[in-house]
């Protein structure tokens, strides 16, 4: 398998890849419903779907387009909540949290790394980094500590003042790795991390991802491209709303 | 939630400076409505201002002693038979003042008053206050000379041909000299100036002590005669905070003076300038009113325009506000946010609108020094409190329509 891989993306021989050992479950899902109601229609996208993820697994969900993967991805983030199944994120129970409970989770438990970045334009990347620190109530001088360090741990230690529109596409993922890591979560959350930029960059973010699982993060990439799948210890394939299968790489 | 509220004031300033045009075509209808309030408050502070400054020009702690009261009266019959106020009721009073220890009552003039045509060389002013008074009346005057003196004890009981102008009547008939020696007539009868007093300017054309002409009561009377019915007495009061005493005082004497009886009903009035105040309430109203229209109009329309460009905010930035869900924002947060972005733009509209009416103030002020103008930190702190409310009401749909959004909508709109 490694030899496709290096050749898939050209870059020769790839250093071998550590597995961790995993640790207690972070996210446990069973029978996972979701339904969705389109105008008069009914849409059936997640149609019983069991999943548990443990801390220190690099998992990829995988799946055509129509195949539940961003309602599963959604759902996994905490920003919907399941129509019927069960739901945990470390022992506690979504499916029953209202909105401020479940903006709490997502702002201490899950970082989010979009295809868009999703960076705030005017603020620079010290800010932007900041931001999920501002929700979390810290003090100024401790989130400017903090989100510092985490521009530093991805690279970005001298472009702390620069904006999105200064930096570079692969610069600005990294940015908003950063804000992902900065509240130190429990899962890293990336839709199609590389879908937005050159493939030599997007090698250079799943690097980025690989260091960081290997620091010890908890790590869930969604793609739809085998290329980066295969970075994951662990790949989840949907298909009309069902788990089809779910193995190691 | 302090955090929240410091950010939420840094991202407001920020969006406000990214959209300058937008935000000054939004602010406008505020700055409107704040310069039309703090305008409004201005004049009518001005007005009370102005009216106390007139009345300290001409001695706010005179009391006048008349056969009419200053308001109108119903019932005249009751006051029409009411003897006329004569030279002696002043002197007799004197004594009872002279004669009361701790008296509230410093002295009583006569004034013999009316209006008349005043003439020097081919010069002459019509509508001139023309009074006849005592030395005494020195004791009670506000104004000072500009040149010259007042008329003496001698002069006053000799009723001499002299007088006293105001000064516009001064500037009107001497123009460019002096008057002092001059001699004006009144009625073909020669008066010699001796004294000029100093320009003190008048308020809404109320009072004004510049175009009055003073002499003798001797003088007086022989030129106009002695059954003049507007005589009356001026009293002057020894403490002004004190003026419900000497109210009292002034009409047991002069009930005394009159040789009233016990259960008699008062043949005479006090009458006070702090009546006029009362006068003037309507005035102020009007401009409340038509100032409080003229603002609410203003201030709705800026307020639709601020809930407006709320909306489109919003609409813009529906991928950011996702993300600031995903991220950890709660609805709170949001709501916050966005309800402080519109409150930001009406106080950045409100301090322009108050910079704006400052400016005109002091611009009024230096062009026209005798309009009363007072920008008051009252008013500023008025005009920030009702921006700040119209952004509260303005930006409070759109900001819970934006606290609302689904995360997962949200985030997936491009």
């Amino acid at each position: 398998m490694a030899p496709e891989n290096a050749s898939a993306t050209g870059l020769g021989e790839p250093a071998p890849r550590p597995v961790l050992p995993p640790g207690e479950v972070v996210i446990a899902i069973e029978n996972v419903t979701k339904l969705y109601r389109m105008g008069a229609e009914t849409v059936q996208a997640l149609r019983g779907v069991s999943l548990e993820i443990r801390r220190n697994e690099y998992l990829a969900i995988m799946g055509p387009s129509g195949s539940g993967k961003s309602t599963l991805m959604n759902m996994l983030g905490c920003l919907d909540t399941p129509t019927a199944g069960r739901y945990e994120f470390t022992g506690r129970s979504v499916a029953k949290m209202d909105d401020n409970e479940l903006a709490e989770i997502r702002n201490r438990e899950i970082g989010f790394v979009f295809q868009t970045f999703n960076l705030l334009p005017r603020s620079d990347a010290l800010r932007n980094v900041e931001l999920p620190l501002i929700y979390a109530g810290l003090r100024p001088a401790e989130r400017n500590a903090r989100a510092s360090e985490a521009l530093a741990d991805v690279g970005l230690g001298d472009r702390m003042h620069h904006r999105p529109n200064e930096l570079s596409g692969g610069q600005r993922q990294r940015v908003a790795i950063a804000r992902a890591l900065v509240n130190h979560p429990s899962i890293i959350l990336a839709d199609e991390p590389t879908g937005n930029l050159d493939s030599r960059t997007g090698v250079e973010i799943m690097e980025l991802f690989e260091h960081l699982y290997e620091e010890g993060n908890t790590i869930i990439v969604v793609t739809h491209e085998e290329d980066i799948a295969r970075y994951a210890r662990r790949i989840v394939r949907l298909r009309d709303g069902r788990i089809e299968s779910d193995r190691p790489v | 939630m302090t955090h929240e509220i410091t950010e939420s004031f840094r991202i407001a300033f920020a969006e406000i400076r990214a959209h300058k045009l937008r935000s000054a075509l939004t602010a406008l209808g505020v700055i409107i409505g704040i310069v039309a309030v703090t305008l409004m408050g201005t004049a009518i502070n001005g007005i009370g201002i102005g009216f106390d400054r007139s009345l300290a020009m001409l001695g706010d702690d005179i009391m006048y002693v008349n056969k009419w009261p200053w308001h109108n009266v119903e019932d005249w019959w009751n006051y029409a038979n009411r003897p006329a106020i004569v030279p002696e009721d002043a002197d007799r009073l004197n004594r009872l003042i002279a004669a009361t220890p701790e008296s509230q009552l410093d002295v009583a003039v006569f004034v013999g008053a009316r209006s008349a045509s005043v003439k020097a060389g081919d010069y002459s002013v019509s509508g001139v206050y023309t009074f006849g008074t005592t030395a005494d009346y020195g004791r009670m005057l506000t104004a000072d000379f500009a040149e010259g003196r007042l008329f003496s004890d001698t002069e006053s009981a000799a009723a001499r041909p002299v007088c006293v102008l105001g000064g516009d009547v001064a500037q009107a008939l001497f123009p460019g000299r002096s008057s002092i020696g001059g001699t004006v007539t009144v009625a073909g009868q020669p008066f010699r100036v001796i004294g000029v007093l100093a320009h003190q300017g008048s308020f809404l054309g109320l009072f004004s002590v510049d175009s009055q002409m003073m002499m003798p009561l001797g003088a007086y009377r022989k030129q106009f005669g002695t059954r003049d019915g507007n005589g009356e007495l001026r009293v002057k009061i020894r403490d002004k905070n004190r003026l419900d005493e000497a109210r009292e005082e002034l009409i047991g004497d002069m009930r005394r003076v009159r040789g009233q009886l016990p259960g008699d009903a008062d043949n005479f009035s006090i009458n006070e300038q702090q009546a006029f105040k009362a006068q003037l309430d309507p005035i102020k109203q009007g401009i409340a009113i038509g100032g409080l229209f003229i603002t609410g109009l203003a201030l709705f329309v800026g307020a639709i325009g601020i809930m407006n460009i709320t909306f489109v905010s919003v609409k813009e930035r529906t991928k950011e506000i996702g993300t600031r869900k995903a991220l950890g924002a709660r609805r709170r947060t949001i709501l916050l946010q966005f309800l402080i972005e519109s409150v930001s733009i009406c106080l950045v509209g409100g301090t322009i609108g108050l910079l704006l009416t400052y400016g005109l103030c002091f611009g009024v002020t230096v062009a026209l020094p005798s309009l009363p103008v007072e920008f008051s930190p009252g008013l500023a702190v008025i005009g920030l409190l009702v921006s700040a409310m119209t952004g509260i009401l303005a930006g409070f749909a759109p900001a819970v329509g934006a606290s609302r959004l689904d995360p997962v909508v949200a985030l997936r709109y491009e």
